[in-house]
């Protein structure tokens, strides 16, 4: 038998019945449709939680006292202060797989700089931080090192602050502002960098030099964390390792006890929200299969109605010598097409559909190649599903019987 | 004598209906020439439905010997029988079966699309020819629902023309039309008969014997009468006698 032929009566039938034949392949069509922007949102919103992460330095290292506590609360204020600047001084001159290296400390207070004043929190540091961060100054310059050694009163402050501080565009370089009472010169102002994934505002900060703030603003012989960044993502997990033991050592723990600190990279909160926004993708996905397989009902249900209205159709083609095959195929071949149709009308419509919400919502989308083959070939498979059931019931009848049938 | 077109020897075919089984068909024999045109009647019940069906390979007896062509039918599964049917079997519906909102000449290329051998174009030429033969060349592209219940049971017979074939079964081919129309279609079937085609007419209407070579009549699964007619009427003359309806 000669496929061409099968498609062609295939075709013809289908022809006969346009309007149902659309609307059994609008199942198909919003299914496709349905998957293909579903998890072109999914992949989106992934694709860009992890770019923002990676702009916060994705090898970036934390250590902070106190154990890691699952539950139960056993934090006692002692145990937050187990990091000393020797901790630091130790890392940075042991650690291999680290490339930068900074103590912080940081105090939540008012900023005043005449009559304006805003909440802000001010970070000690040193310059490191600059480079684990990804910040870099914009206008002025950054303390350096003799300025941590003495203890200066500069800061280096973001964007907003400056903004709160200095409304009617006055230059903040070399102004005095004052932090919970105690007067900072501005020596710099950082360049911005907008909001974070968590929707945090990255310019909202005061940046000064640890000992300033440690000693002048906390008054505290510890510190309250440090940060470091990996030679790469790759080796943060080594990083991670080396810091835990050289601090395990410099703190004398007994193998076997808990650490008093942790150490977290960044890549880990990176691929837990990964994990989140994978959860979501596949949530979505699930429901849009569903939609795809109500659709594929939809085409059962019509081939079924078809076979049966045509029965006579079908006694007719037998006698004058189509083998069961032939109908089989038949059916199949328009069950194929419904979907095949609807598939590609579906992945135009989703990513058309994509391109919308990127317009009007403003959502990150982004369309993964193997989504609209896998919602593709979902949706083909799922016309050959669907329609054997029915085909087969159609090449079984009796021709006898079906050719009189009323 | 050519070698018989069809030949049958002592068919019976039974049917089991619940725990009862029933004899359709008791043991009927006959053979039939090239060439001619044959009329089977018999009342409703008399075995003539399940004759066809078997003659036209659709059933296969439970016992006795069908050949059609030369070829054994009996022991012959499914997809054989599909083919035999393709390649030598015309059949006319008392209900025309036409494939609904197609053309015509579509529906006549129909049989010829399930077989591999005839090229497209070959079908085209030969579907052509068969509505020639039938006389509606120039209502090729109507569709089946535009066309009259006379036309459309031509198309039927071009369609059972189409694949050249040794035999036409025509199950009551008439029964569902007016008189006139009627003898319109039994004028076609003479003159496909004169040409020399072989036809097999299933009917429950005696008047129709009266224009066939030869009357097969059937009771209760035997053959009770089996006569050639050698006064056969032309079915022509009759249909010029009938008054013209207006059109």
């Amino acid at each position: 038998m000669n496929y061409n032929n099968l498609i062609k009566i295939a075709l013809r039938a289908l022809n006969n019945n346009k309007f149902r034949g659309f609307l059994t392949m609008l199942g198909i069509i919003i299914g496709v449709a349905s998957v293909i922007s579903m998890l072109a949102i999914g992949q989106g919103s992934k694709r860009s939680i992890r770019a923002q992460i990676s702009e916060m330095g994705s090898n970036m290292i934390m250590i902070h006292p106190g154990a890691e506590r699952f539950g139960g609360v056993r934090q006692s204020a002692s145990s937050m202060q187990s990091l000393k600047l020797a901790d630091y001084e130790v890392i940075a001159r042991d650690a291999d797989y680290i490339s930068h290296c900074t103590p912080s400390v940081n105090s939540s207070g008012q900023a005043i700089y005449g009559a304006n004043n805003t909440p802000t929190t001010m970070y000690g540091v040193n310059e490191d931080y600059l480079d684990i961060r990804k910040y870099s100054v914009g206008e002025g310059e950054f303390f350096t090192d003799a300025d941590t050694k003495k203890a200066a009163k500069v800061c280096v402050i973001g964007k907003t602050v400056a903004e709160k501080l200095f409304p009617n565009g006055q230059d903040p370089l070399g102004k005095t502002i004052r932090f919970n009472s105690i007067p900072f010169k501005v020596i710099g102002i950082l360049t911005p960098k907008g909001y974070n994934s968590m929707g945090m505002d990255q310019d909202d900060l005061i940046i000064a030099p640890f000992s300033t703030v440690q000693k002048r603003l906390l008054a505290i012989d510890y510190i309250q964390g440090i940060y470091a960044s990996a030679l790469s993502e790759e080796c943060s997990q080594d990083a991670i390792d080396e810091i835990s033991v050289i601090l395990r050592e410099q703190h004398k723990i007994k193998p076997g006890d808990e650490d008093d600190f942790n150490v977290r990279s960044q890549e880990e909160l990176s691929s837990m929200l990964g994990s989140t926004t994978d959860l979501m993708t596949v949530l979505l996905a699930c429901i849009a299969g569903i939609s795809l397989l109500v659709g594929g009902i939809g085409i059962m249900n019509i081939m079924y109605v078809s076979v049966t209205e045509r029965t006579r159709e079908i006694g007719l083609r037998m006698s004058i010598g189509a083998k069961g095959y032939h109908i089989l195929l038949q059916f199949l071949i328009e069950a194929v097409i419904i979907s095949f149709a609807g598939g590609i009308i579906g992945v135009l419509l989703g990513i058309g559909a994509s391109a919308a919400i990127k317009y009007i919502a403003g959502w990150p989308i982004f369309i993964q190649p193997y989504s609209v083959i896998l919602s593709f070939a979902v949706c083909t498979l799922t016309g050959i599903f669907f329609g054997w059931y029915p085909a087969q019931k159609a090449a079984r009848l009796d021709p006898i019987e079906a050719i009189r049938y009323e | 004598m050519a070698q018989s077109i069809i030949q049958i020897k002592n068919i019976r075919r039974d049917f089991i209906v619940g725990n009862e089984t029933v004899h359709a068909l008791r043991g009927v024999s006959f053979d039939i020439a090239p060439g001619e045109f044959v009329t089977i009647m018999g009342t409703s019940g008399s075995g003539k439905s399940t004759l066809l069906n078997i003659l036209g390979c659709l059933d296969t007896p439970t016992s006795g010997e069908y050949y059609l062509d030369g070829v054994s039918v009996r022991q012959m599964g499914k997809n054989d029988r599909a083919t035999l049917r393709n390649l030598k079997i015309g059949f006319v519906f008392q209900s025309y079966n036409l494939l609904p909102k197609t053309t015509a000449i579509e529906n006549v290329e129909l049989p010829l699309l399930y077989n591999p051998a005839v090229s497209a174009h070959e079908r085209h030429e030969r579907a052509i020819k068969a509505l020639d033969q039938v006389g509606l060349h120039d209502r090729m592209h109507h569709r089946s629902n535009q066309m009259s219940g006379g036309q459309q049971q031509r198309v039927a017979i071009a369609r059972a023309l189409v694949n050249n074939p040794v035999i036409i079964l025509a199950d009551e081919a008439t029964g569902n039309l007016d008189t006139r129309t009627s003898f319109e279609i039994l004028t076609l079937f003479q003159s496909l008969h004169a040409s020399g085609r072989t036809i097999i007419f299933v009917t429950h209407n005696p008047e129709i014997a009266q224009f066939s070579s030869r009357n097969i009549t059937l009771r209760d699964g035997h053959i009770t009468d089996d006569t050639v007619n050698h006064n056969i009427r032309s079915a022509a003359e009759v249909l010029a006698t009938l008054p013209k309806e207006d059109e």
